[in-house]
């Protein structure tokens, strides 16, 4: 801009801050929402007007984790005092956890699922980043016949609508005994993953100067050595975020989930949706089932706010 | 001279000895993950192509039987399937065009010095990065009609949404929407922030307007950027599944992937299902083959 500043656009200047402050609440507002009923008690969570001061709660956290039972007459005084603090809470939502014969209490089935989230998400995103950054140094440092034709296809395969490929691999699942199992989906979300984790990784391994490596073959180092020693220590912050990136991918993922998983292997993005059902849903218990889940990528997203753009973009665009 | 060059042969003869050459290297390190993608993405596209040809149901043990293009004229023929062509046409213009207008103007609005900039930017990238079928579920609570907190904030009574035949498919835009500005609003700052600083001084040294600054300056600039973005989302958009099945179950709003996972998977007509598949990989690709050219054209430059 100008280096004298006019009055009208130190006042412009005021009004886009403004503005830019509006709009930041208007976009977290849905999250903010999440977040806020997922400790209100369920009698606040859908009032009108809003709710927005309340005393806080933990119990729609308590009745996430555990299998209830409606009470049909409020809890005597001494079962009351008998019960720990987390099942009070319930006791005054009108409700028991229901316990097996030995007292013990019963999960829902968010644990198990959170569980399988986690494992089909870090084991996919290992295999996944792993295999990229060795197909990445290879695009990166040799040259290979058709190497744009490649990238394409490889590009490609992660363009395929996931319920495109799920049709085939469903039949092919069935037959083989993979269907709602955690193999199953870990390698989908690897092959889904895998692309992603070349392109990225390949704009990482083109930013190394390629004279760190021949350094180290002149001072007698093989190129393993070398790829081992020099590169990937280098390329430590790409394979950090390309990591995130595909974790967080396999994390949120829905379609394949949904149509390759019921229960064993269930992860967390089908299963609750499925809780809504029919009926006056427990909000409150859905938002803190949102909220656990959300919690991990809002984290990641801090963390990689520097490489954003560049995931965002197949590494195509770097700030 | 001569030291060296003995230095050098006896160095790579022991490296050959010792290590791979670079040739076995980069074949060791490439192919396994082409063959991966091969088995995983490319051979399963050739069952179903075969299955395409028949059918089959998967619900039932009966063999499939074989009746050549038959699905595919069945599909084309079909004025249900182009309705849910013209929805998601409809679905990704509104939507892509929604994402350009918000995520561009916040973009504009946010490259100036604005104190917590960067604490800023990344709030507002958030939306994207979080699970669209997790946080789509619970836009269902935003849009409820009686205590939803957008008629409410918004004054609207009791006004259907996602029920409403009519609104359902811009429902889904506007969620769509709110979490894909981030996305183009990202771009178009990296593409914002690298305009050089002196065209906008010269500008002001002939007294040129601010729409003429804009159209003839930022704007011609940012549109390589924001072109990518819109490819990016074009495509995504056309593919969206998660946010639609989740959030409506009205006609009015079935995309195509919906009606696809409908086909295949509820009323399990597997070999039409695979057509449909097909027809659908088919548009994908072209335009992820725009996409590439145009990534590859700005990755040169």
């Amino acid at each position: 801009m100008a280096a004298v500043r006019t009055s009208s656009e130190i006042g412009f200047n005021r009004v886009a801050i403004v503005a830019v402050l509006l709009v930041t609440i208007i976009f977290l507002a849905p999250i903010y929402w999440i977040a806020s009923t997922a400790f209100k008690p369920r009698n606040l969570a859908t009032t009108i007007p809003p709710t927005v001061v309340f005393q806080p709660e933990i119990s729609p956290f308590v009745k996430l984790f555990t299998k209830r039972s409606q009470l049909r007459n409020p809890a005597s005084p001494e079962e009351y005092a008998a019960a720990p603090w987390w099942e009070r809470v319930v006791f005054d939502g009108g409700e028991k956890i229901v316990r097996d014969g030995k007292g013990q209490v019963q999960w829902s089935g968010y644990p198990s699922r959170f569980m399988n989230s986690l494992i089909v998400a870090i084991t996919s995103t290992v295999l996944a980043v792993g295999m990229g950054t060795f197909t990445a140094y290879g695009f990166s440092r040799f040259k290979v016949k058709g190497e744009a034709d490649l990238l394409f296809f490889i590009l490609s395969t992660r363009m395929l609508p996931p319920v495109v490929v799920a049709i085939p691999m469903f039949l092919m699942y069935r037959a083989v005994g993979l269907n709602d199992s955690h193999l199953g989906l870990i390698i989908l979300y690897t092959a889904f993953n895998l692309s992603f984790s070349v392109w990225l990784m390949k704009g990482f391994m083109d930013e190394i100067p390629k004279e760190y490596e021949e350094a180290a073959l002149v001072d007698g180092y093989t190129r393993m050595e070398a790829f081992f020693k020099i590169v990937l220590p280098e390329a430590a912050t790409g394979i950090a975020a390309t990591a995130v990136f595909c974790f967080i991918t396999a994390w949120n993922e829905y379609a394949f989930a949904l149509i390759m998983t019921s229960r064993r292997a269930q992860t967390a993005p089908p299963f609750i949706p499925s809780q809504v059902g029919s009926g006056l849903p427990d909000w409150t218990v859905i938002a803190a089932g949102t909220f656990l889940f959300l919690l991990p990528v809002a984290i990641f997203t801090f963390l990689l706010r520097n490489h954003l753009l560049r995931g965002m973009s197949f590494g195509a665009i770097r700030k | 001279m001569a030291t060296t060059m003995i230095t050098t042969l006896d160095r790579s003869s022991r490296a050959a000895a010792r290590g791979l050459s670079d040739m076995s290297i980069r074949n060791l390190f490439i192919i396994p993950t082409i063959l991966f993608l091969i088995v995983f993405n490319i051979f399963p596209l050739i069952y179903s192509l075969g299955y395409s040809f028949t059918d089959f149901r998967a619900s039932t043990n009966a063999a499939a039987n074989f009746v050549g293009l038959q699905n595919y004229r069945d599909l084309l023929n079909d004025p249900y399937v182009w309705s849910n062509f013209a929805i998601t046409a409809k679905y990704v213009i509104i939507s892509v065009a929604g994402q350009l207008l918000v995520g561009f103007g916040v973009a504009m609005l946010l490259n100036r010095d604005i104190p917590l900039k960067g604490l800023l930017t990344t709030l507002l990238l958030l939306p994207m990065m979080l699970s669209m079928a997790v946080v789509g579920l619970f836009w269902k609570l935003l849009y409820d009609p009686s205590f939803g907190i957008i008629n409410y904030a918004l004054g609207l009574g009791t006004f259907e949404w996602l029920s409403n035949p009519k609104m359902a498919l811009y429902a889904v835009a506007l969620t769509d929407i709110w979490m894909w500005s981030p996305f183009v609003m990202l771009l178009s700052l990296a593409g914002l922030s690298a305009v050089p600083k002196h065209l906008y001084e010269a500008a002001a040294i002939d007294r040129a307007g601010p729409f003429y600054t804009f159209f003839r300056i930022t704007l011609p600039l940012v549109a390589p950027i924001l072109m990518i973005a819109v490819i990016f989302r074009t495509m995504e958009a056309f593919k969206t599944f998660d946010l639609a099945y989740i959030l409506t179950s009205q006609p009015t709003a079935e995309l195509i992937s919906i009606r696809l996972y409908k086909m295949a998977f509820q009323e399990w007509q597997t070999g039409r299902s695979c057509a449909l598949a097909y027809i659908v990989l088919i548009m994908v690709l072209a335009i992820t083959n725009i996409y590439v050219k145009y990534l590859n054209k700005v990755k040169e430059r």
